[in-house]
């Protein structure tokens, strides 16, 4: 740039500091830029988030239990994103896909892991071992620095807007089904009731999975009666990370590059 | 007559409009505690009450003695909403401090800090309220405080809008009060520094706008042609702050009288939209908004002009545009698409540029004023915050590489990052113009002791030191512990529980740094209120108290 034009840029300068309205015209032009170009293609670039087989939305147990998790900060220490390294993908499992969390308003991501990563930690230790961690984590892990849910155990879940949270949720683009917002209330006991006719909410999200045993039907809690605030987040960590199904998704797929 | 309306030019005008503003806050406020439907709901819809009617009654009270004194008087700065900042940024800031000492000693002693009758103080609940009361507590009311104050000073007129700064102020401690114990309840959206929920987002919308228009209409009253630099930087992060906060927290409530709400956006989606407004806290509010207040008090304490006027003006304009762009580098490997990722690493190396431009003018402006840096602790403590912000500004776009990132993320390297920029660069440009401020708002010919400033200085000083090396120690040592594999069998060597035992030592150091800290700020509080009382100072005290020589009759 030569000198001449230089000093004309910096002459002219004055248009901005002079007019406040310019000024502020100009800074609001020169920061919306990177975020329009960065964000808006996400919504529209179809293969940001992969086809595969098996995602469905949450039961409404296991979003009772996203709520608790979210309501007690467990992101502020637990990532539930697996990254395509070695050493993760061997301590966590396969590394986490963006179908994973596409039905999570907001995601769970995370940007610490003060404790280990969770997103595929369902299935891999039995609901006992999380009762009795979450209760004392340093009962079963002597170094943990996690704090106690003891509280959890026995507080009877507060689930009565849990239909309003699923019509919200499906306002904004998850697939619930009108019957299962209808019989939230039920389903939600029936999950954390062997002894219930489960049968029926556990095909309902299976159809929407598209595949069958995506939902686990148990006493999480290990005590009957009402679903407790524990019976919940046990519920959702459970069942973290298994749904894709990954004997169908072909990782090297050209679809699935991104 | 005549002269007490000129006196209360618009005066009365903003007061009533506040006062029907806080009418409607207090009916909604009643409406949203008769239908709520969660507890935690009807404790935030009284608190709303509660503050719009504290604010109706100081109103009314003002109101009725308000003859007896001069309001509004367009010849003299409004200086009352200022003195209320300093406070209440001390206040926030030992507040912020204390929890993230306690937060630091519960990852230390988990058996001695954690409490399983109250499951309110876990890490996950007070964590929000560390980083909310430092940043947003203790860092917004600096730069309120001290934005009100330069904007006055460097347009030559009074603070626009009468009733409405202090609006602003209140308002602004309402929203904290909201969220803070918010988090204590468990009302959270779970984005990271845009915790509170829908009702406190929409009330910060409000109070924000005003803040907007009080400090624009300063702007437009001005007795100087020109916008001064520091205004500049002040107006791109309140306004780039309004629009960040309002995309991020789009979100639609579960029940419009209950606390729960729902993301517009989902996964990978919300994802980069909650980064670019996480990484633009950041760079708008604790970099754009700070270097507004480095532009003017440090020129103005060692009494020099700012360095170079055309590199104020390449760095701004090349800041701000950079900073929106770096976000994906918070989402180095995840399911974010690579082109995204690539983008934000790229634009934060470039970053690297005009962050250093801001450096270089702000310390180079002590030309011909280096002595200051011995004589005057106040302006050691500013030079020494612009240098930490010129070392995070470094060490930012070297974890922002791919690989190094790899390595960083998710480990305590990058707690240990946040806090040089936070407690060097942001603490101590904010304690340096707090020294300022109450000295001269209060009309002070000096600190009420020199010395203790020094002890503030090295105390803190030491205690970021001890808190960003033990974070590197602990960060980069998880990181490879969690890939080291064993070289004779091929197996990771380490459980994870394995890397939390062995930072142990190095959170004992972190803790005691963080202890360092907040010693430093209350020796400060002290030191402001002996200054704000009037006290003689320690330095004239000792000088009189010595015998002096008799003159010769």
């Amino acid at each position: 740039m030569s000198t001449a034009r230089q000093n004309w840029l910096f002459k002219n300068h004055k248009l901005f500091e002079k007019h406040s309205l310019i000024l502020l015209v100009g800074i609001l032009i020169v920061v919306a830029i990177g975020g329009l170009v960065e964000i808006a293609p996400l919504f529209y670039v179809k293969s940001t988030i992969e086809k595969v087989q098996g995602m469905r939305p949450y039961t409404p147990l296991e979003l009772a239990g996203q709520n608790i998790y979210v309501r007690e900060g467990c992101y502020v220490c637990h990532s539930q994103m697996i990254r395509p390294l070695r050493d993760e993908v061997e301590r966590y499992g396969h590394y986490s896909l963006a179908a994973e969390s596409m039905y999570d308003h907001p995601f769970q991501w995370g940007s610490k892991r003060t404790g280990p990563d969770l997103a595929r930690v369902g299935g891999k230790y039995s609901d006992e071992w999380h009762r009795a961690h979450l209760v004392d984590p340093r009962s079963l892990v002597p170094e943990s620095i996690m704090p106690p849910y003891a509280f959890l155990e026995g507080r009877p879940l507060d689930a009565k807007l849990i239909a309003e949270d699923m019509r919200t949720l499906k306002g904004l683009g998850v697939p619930y089904t009108d019957e299962m917002i209808e019989n939230a209330a039920t389903d939600l006991a029936a999950q954390a009731d062997p002894d219930s006719d489960f049968e029926e909410m556990q095909k309902a999200y299976n159809d929407v999975a598209g595949r069958e045993g995506t939902v686990i039907v148990r006493d999480f809690d290990g005590t009957r009666g009402a679903p407790t605030e524990m019976d919940a987040l046990i519920a959702y960590l459970q069942m973290l990370g298994t749904l894709v199904d990954f004997s169908t998704y072909e990782a090297g797929d050209l679809e699935n590059r991104r | 007559m005549a002269n007490a309306v000129s006196r209360n030019e618009g005066g009365d005008a903003s007061a009533i409009s506040v006062a029907l503003l806080l009418l409607l806050t207090l009916l909604a406020g009643i409406t949203m505690a008769a239908n709520a439907v969660d507890a935690r709901y009807a404790a935030h819809a009284w608190m709303f009450v509660l503050g719009a009617g504290a604010g109706l009654a100081g109103l009314l009270i003002w109101h009725s003695t308000a003859d007896t004194r001069t309001s509004f008087d367009p010849t003299y700065y409004e200086e009352g909403v200022v003195k209320a900042g300093v406070i209440a940024t001390m206040f926030w800031g030992v507040a912020g401090f204390l929890v993230g000492l306690v937060i630091a000693l519960q990852l230390t002693w988990p058996n001695i800090f954690y409490f399983s009758d109250f499951g309110f103080t876990n890490f996950g609940r007070l964590r929000p309220l560390h980083t909310s009361a430092v940043i947003f507590a203790f860092g917004g009311n600096a730069l309120i405080a001290t934005s009100f104050y330069v904007v006055q000073r460097t347009c030559r007129t009074r603070l626009a809008g009468g009733m409405w700064p202090w609006f602003v102020f209140w308002g602004y401690q309402l929203f904290i009060v909201i969220a803070g114990l918010g988090y204590l309840f468990g009302v959270t959206q779970s984005k990271e520094y845009a915790e509170p929920e829908w009702y406190a987002d929409l009330w910060l919308t409000i109070v924000w706008v005003a803040y907007l228009l009080v400090f624009l209409a300063t702007i437009w009253k001005r007795k100087e042609p020109h916008i001064y630099v520091a205004n500049w930087f002040y107006l791109a992060f309140i306004v780039t702050i309004a629009m960040l906060h309002i995309v991020n927290n789009l979100s639609i409530p579960a029940n419009i009288f209950g606390s729960k709400s729902y993301s517009v956006f989902s996964g990978v989606q919300s994802a980069l939209v909650q980064w670019w407004y996480g990484h633009n806290a950041v760079g708008f509010f604790l970099t754009a908004g700070f270097l507004g207040m480095m532009y003017y008090f440090i020129p103005k304490r060692v009494e020099r002009p700012v360095w170079s006027y055309r590199l104020s003006i390449v760095h701004f304009w090349s800041l701000i545009f950079i900073y929106i762009w770096a976000g994906p580098h918070h989402l180095h490997y995840t399911a974010l698409p690579q082109w995204a990722q690539t983008l934000g690493m790229t634009f934060s190396i470039m970053l690297w540029m005009p962050s250093w431009g801001g450096m270089i003018n702000g310390l180079m402006t002590l030309s011909g004023a280096w002595d200051k840096l011995r004589t005057d602790p106040v302006v050691r403590m500013m030079v020494t915050a612009v240098a930490f912000y010129g070392m995070s500004t470094f060490e930012g776009p070297l974890m922002s590489v791919r690989t190094v990132n790899a390595l960083s993320h998710y480990t305590d390297w990058g707690i240990g990052h946040v806090h040089s920029g936070a407690l060097g660069w942001v603490g101590f440009i904010s304690f340096g113009a707090m020294y300022c401020l109450t000295q001269w708002v209060w009309k002070r010919e000096k600190i009420y002791s020199n010395a203790l400033v020094e002890w503030h200085f090295w105390i803190a000083s030491i205690g970021i030191v001890f808190y960003i090396t033990s974070m590197w120690v602990s960060g980069i040592m998880e990181g490879l512990m969690w890939r080291a594999y064993n070289a004779d069998f091929g197996f990771l060597e380490y459980s994870f529980v394995e890397t939390v035992e062995a930072k142990h030592i190095a959170y004992i150091i972190r803790a005691l740094g963080g202890l360092m800290f907040l010693s430093g700020a209350l020796i400060m509080c002290y030191n402001l209120w002996r200054t704000a009382r009037g006290d003689v100072p320690v330095e004239d005290r000792e000088r009189d108290a010595s015998p002096k020589l008799q003159p010769a009759e």
